[in-house]
């Protein structure tokens, strides 16, 4: 009996994983035909929901990873060494440094399906590397700055950021493109849905280009000065910028206004990472924190103390950071506080410029002052891939066919919104429900006639004359009358009250840009 | 401590050999697939523009006869074969598959007004303006083969001299009898007798089309030119109930899924769909066409049905929308007589003044032909894409637009501004007339004058 309450209880929260937010309230609706209709297509939903989370039994073969410490252990006293010798051999591969002393700091990047590392050198040393054999693809010395680099859509394509122009090139290393328009780029991302790259430029320019068609879709003056802090959210591809006054500013393509101006820290702003399911935002300041936001209501849910050059979030929402030499891994347990999860510290001197957890696998990526980092971190990643989605094992036929498919279905820079459900959907009538004429008309009738029932009291002589009463009489009907006018104005006069003191509803870390907006 | 960390071996998630089907690994998770209702919208948008790219609607003209189409029928029993009549008295069998005639029936010698084939599929009936109805023999499905011989003796089963020329027959659904229009009465026959065996009437003028009903085998609907829709009932010596309209109805058709329902085809461009139970209202008002709608059919289905119009187009209706779903016209093709649906719902065919019958797609952009299950089920996943972002701006748009001639366009835009002037000028004399005097009268009572029972 227990035991089949337990399985029910689990499917259940399988089931809402898939439900995607609640059901439609159907009681409202007047409309009898209307309502039959939705009833069955939530009826479907809630089927569909259901057997996504029966087949996952079926489908989703592969275990997540785990560390579970027993009785006094603690799970951040289990260092690299120790793991490496509990795990199978295939595993042990995926432990590795690469000490590249001469041409750091580096800076990394995986591929969607987390087969191929991207891996650039300040001092202009670019390398790809397949992950499964532990070879290098590519290895060249472009002989210039490099500041970032990423992949585009699939490993046959990166963009580089060198020191006067962003290039891209392919895996052979021929360059392809360089993209001047962008300027001195300090930070690139790729925007994999849209086909958009995106960049922040030395004079804090933002920049995106459709890559597909080279237009240039947007180019924004952040006016805040130099910025390397840029970081796409994953669930609805906004883009975060962070700067050095503590502002983080969230960007769409099509608007020269920031969707989102927000004061996170006091202090420069050193890196901003994203929750896969979007409603995270982690940031960490040069004031020595780290915050985490949760973006439905721009609140900061937990701070945590201390400095972080780099964060990063697993795809199960692990939060890695490094500072200097050292990486603390964060995990959430049941409750939503983020604790201590793992360490690793790095040979002394070594100086860590990024973290990145490797999709579908625990695995952190680090890239340091001399060379290039890998380290095991038990149940960061997404066990289970999806062959349409990102497929580890791609061949190039499937690789070719996903190529098409995805142009297919590429998405026009007008769906960057901080809703992305809201698509289809229909738009809040803005109007309020005014009385109409009859009715304020009939109102105010009805005022009247009760003004003129009113029985006035009996009082001293003298005081209830005819002449007089009748007087007082005529005075509560203009009182009825003259009030339903105040009223109407009173109305308007709350309206305006309301949109000063809208600011004290906001959140604190809107508060400081919102008299702006308004001017 | 326990430890483990994800684990796979590349065996598990790639072929043995070479001629495997590549290993699939599936997960629904929704985080993976981010902005799924952008992605969704644009594949609708894509699935919208492939429709207008494959929208291909004409297959073919069968072209034999010499003078106009005047009628068809649809063979219940042989999914191929369709009758046509024209106005010179030649009756064509055609192939619908080879697009060829079978065989010819030559014996008419006025025009042929009316064409009926018995429900077992052997009889066929026609009728013309030479006061004649002749029944003929059908050659059997597994025997159709192209025959050119003109000689009529061993297809002649009976040929009935009557009183009047003749507008329309109709065999009934499940029986012996079929009736016919002439006159200003309908005549019931019997498949054996030289003379009807029942005749109603109901006023002078001359009933001009007739149509059983395919769930009541008895019951009959006539239309005649003294702008009235009948209801008969064979078990009765008289008509059941009459509703008389503003305008003449030139064809019905009934609805075969839902058969209380009929639609009514329309000289003032217009159908209108009535529930037989209710007649003083119609269900449903389809406009669309901008000249007299000649003849209409309903789809197997019961979902839609086709019209054919003296515009020289062919419009398809849902069975309760207010406009046109589709419309066809060719540059050749002239005023439409006669429209049938296939028997399998898929395909439309018109017979018009051009002397040719035209075979046209039923879905304009539905592909042809064996389909693998797989690209089925993409179709179906498009359709159900398109479906759900239908109301989007840029989805409609392109849904909605249909190239039209020229003239069918200014005509429209004409009848749009009458109706508007129509409405503005009654909208006035409301506004000046006493309240109350003249109520509102809704677009599916106006047409309707008076329902006799």
């Amino acid at each position: 009996m227990e035991i089949q309450h337990d399985v029910s209880d689990e499917l259940e929260i399988k089931v809402k994983k898939y439900q995607r937010g609640e059901a439609a309230d159907l009681e409202s609706l007047k409309d009898k035909k209307l309502k039959g209709q939705l009833a069955n297509k939530e009826e479907l939903f809630k089927r569909s929901a259901n057997a996504a989370a029966k087949a996952e039994k079926w489908l989703m073969q592969t275990e997540e990873g785990r560390l579970e410490p027993e009785g006094l252990e603690k799970t951040w006293r289990f260092n690299q060494q120790s793991i490496a010798n509990e795990v199978d051999v295939a595993s042990r591969k995926n432990q590795f440094d690469l000490v590249l002393p001469d041409l750091g700091p580096y800076t990394l990047d995986y591929t969607s399906s987390g087969r191929y590392m991207l891996s650039a050198g300040r001092k202009g040393h670019l390398s790809i590397i397949d992950l499964h054999s532990l070879k290098p693809i590519k290895d060249m010395q472009v002989r210039e700055t490099v500041r970032d680099a990423v992949f585009l859509h699939n490993e046959l394509f990166f963009a580089a950021a060198q020191k006067k122009y962003t290039y891209i090139y392919n895996r052979a290393g021929t360059e392809l493109h360089c993209l001047k328009e962008h300027g001195a780029v300090l930070k690139l991302q790729f925007l994999k849905n849209h086909f958009l790259l995106s960049s922040i430029n030395k004079s804090g320019h933002l920049h995106y280009q459709d890559i597909t068609t080279g237009q240039m879709i947007g180019n924004y003056r952040s006016r805040l000065g130099r910025s390397d802090v840029l970081q796409h959210n994953p669930y609805n591809s906004v883009l975060a910028s962070g700067h050095s006054g503590g502002t983080v500013r969230m960007w769409k393509p099509t608007s020269q206004a920031p969707l989102v101006e927000m004061l996170c820290h006091r202090g420069p702003v050193t890196a901003i990472a994203f929750h896969p399911n979007g409603h995270l935002m982690a940031t960490a300041g040069m004031d020595k924190k780290l915050k985490i936001w949760d973006l439905r209501t721009y609140k900061p849910v937990q701070t945590l103390p201390g400095l972080a050059k780099s964060i990063d979030f697993s795809q199960k929402g692990m939060l890695a950071t490094s500072t200097g030499s050292f990486v603390q891994v964060l995990a959430t347990s049941d409750s939503q506080d983020y604790g201590r999860y793992m360490i690793h510290t790095m040979a002394k001197g070594y100086q860590i410029n990024k973290v990145l957890f490797r999709p579908y696998e625990d695995v952190l990526g680090i890239g340091h002052s001399s060379g290039l980092s890998s380290i095991l971190i038990p149940g960061s990643g997404e066990p289970n891939f999806d062959s349409w989605v990102a497929n580890p094992y791609e061949t190039v036929k499937q690789r070719r066919e996903k190529e098409v498919r995805v142009l297919l279905d590429k998405l026009p820079p007008e769906s960057i919104m901080l809703d992305p459900t809201q698509i289809g959907n229909l738009r809040n009538s803005r109007k309020k429900e005014k009385p109409t004429k009859e009715e304020t008309e009939a109102e105010k009738e009805a005022a009247v006639a009760a003004a003129k029932n009113v029985s006035i009291k009996k009082k001293t002589k003298g005081r209830s004359k005819p002449s007089k009463v009748a007087r007082k009489k005529q005075e509560g009907i203009e009182q009825a009358k003259r009030s339903f006018v105040e009223q109407n104005e009173d109305g308007v006069m709350k309206k305006k009250q309301k949109r000063v003191t809208d600011t004290s509803d906001l959140p604190i870390a809107l508060q400081p840009f919102v008299s702006r907006k308004a001017t | 401590m326990r430890v483990k960390v994800i684990s796979r071996s590349a065996d598990e998630f790639t072929r043995e050999r070479s001629n495997d089907l590549q290993r699939v690994s599936r997960n629904y998770d929704p985080n993976l697939r981010t902005q799924e209702k952008a992605v969704e919208y644009v594949r609708a948008l894509n699935a919208a523009k492939l429709d207008k790219v494959f929208a291909r609607p004409f297959i073919g003209a069968m072209d034999g006869h010499v003078d106009a189409i005047s009628c068809m029928a649809k063979n219940p029993s042989h999914l191929k074969g369709v009758f046509s009549g024209s106005m010179d008295g030649d009756i064509r069998l055609w192939d619908i598959a080879s697009r060829k005639t079978v065989c010819q029936y030559p014996g008419h010698q006025g025009a042929v007004r009316g064409l009926s084939v018995s429900t077992d599929g052997r009889i066929l009936v026609s009728c013309g303006s030479d006061c004649t109805v002749r029944l003929w023999r059908v050659p059997l499905a597994s025997g159709i083969e192209s025959d050119d011989s003109s000689d009529s003796s061993d297809k002649t089963l009976a040929s009935y001299v009557w009183k009047n020329a003749f507008w329309a027959v109709d065999h009934q659904w499940e029986g012996n009898l079929f009736a016919t229009a002439g006159g200003s009465q309908v005549d019931i026959w019997d498949h054996n007798r030289s003379q009807p065996v029942n005749s109603f009437g109901w006023g002078n003028d001359t009933v001009i089309s007739v149509r059983f009903n395919p769930g009541e085998p008895n019951v009959l609907a006539t239309s005649s030119s003294d702008r009235s829709i009948a209801i008969y009932d064979l078990r009765t010596s008289s008509a059941a109930i009459k509703v008389t309209m503003t305008t003449k109805t030139n064809s019905i058709a009934w609805n075969p899924m839902e058969p209380m329902n009929f639609t009514a085809a329309n000289e003032n461009c217009n159908c209108y769909s009535y529930d037989a139970r209710k007649l003083p209202e119609a269900k449903c008002v389809h406009k669309d066409h901008v000249s007299a709608v000649m003849d209409i059919d309903y789809s197997p289905t019961g979902r839609e049905f086709v019209t054919g119009s003296y515009d020289r187009t062919v419009r398809i209706f849902q069975y309760n929308g207010g406009h046109s779903r589709e419309i066809y016209h060719t540059k050749r093709m002239q005023r439409v007589f006669c429209v049938k649906f296939s028997c399998d719902a898929s395909y439309v065919i018109s017979g018009s003044d051009d002397t040719n019958l035209r075979l046209w797609k039923a879905k304009a952009s539905e592909q042809l032909g064996v389909i693998l299950p797989r690209e089925r089920k993409k179709h179906e996943y498009m359709e159900a894409v398109k479906n759900r972002y239908k109301h989007l701006p840029e989805v409609k748009r392109i849904l909605r637009h249909r190239h039209l001639p020229k003239p069918i366009y200014k005509a429209g835009l004409l009848r749009r501004t009458m109706a508007d002037a129509e409405k503005r000028k009654e909208d006035r004399r409301r506004a000046h007339s006493a309240p109350g005097s003249m109520p509102r009268k809704s677009i599916r009572k106006n047409k309707i004058i008076q329902v006799i029972e």
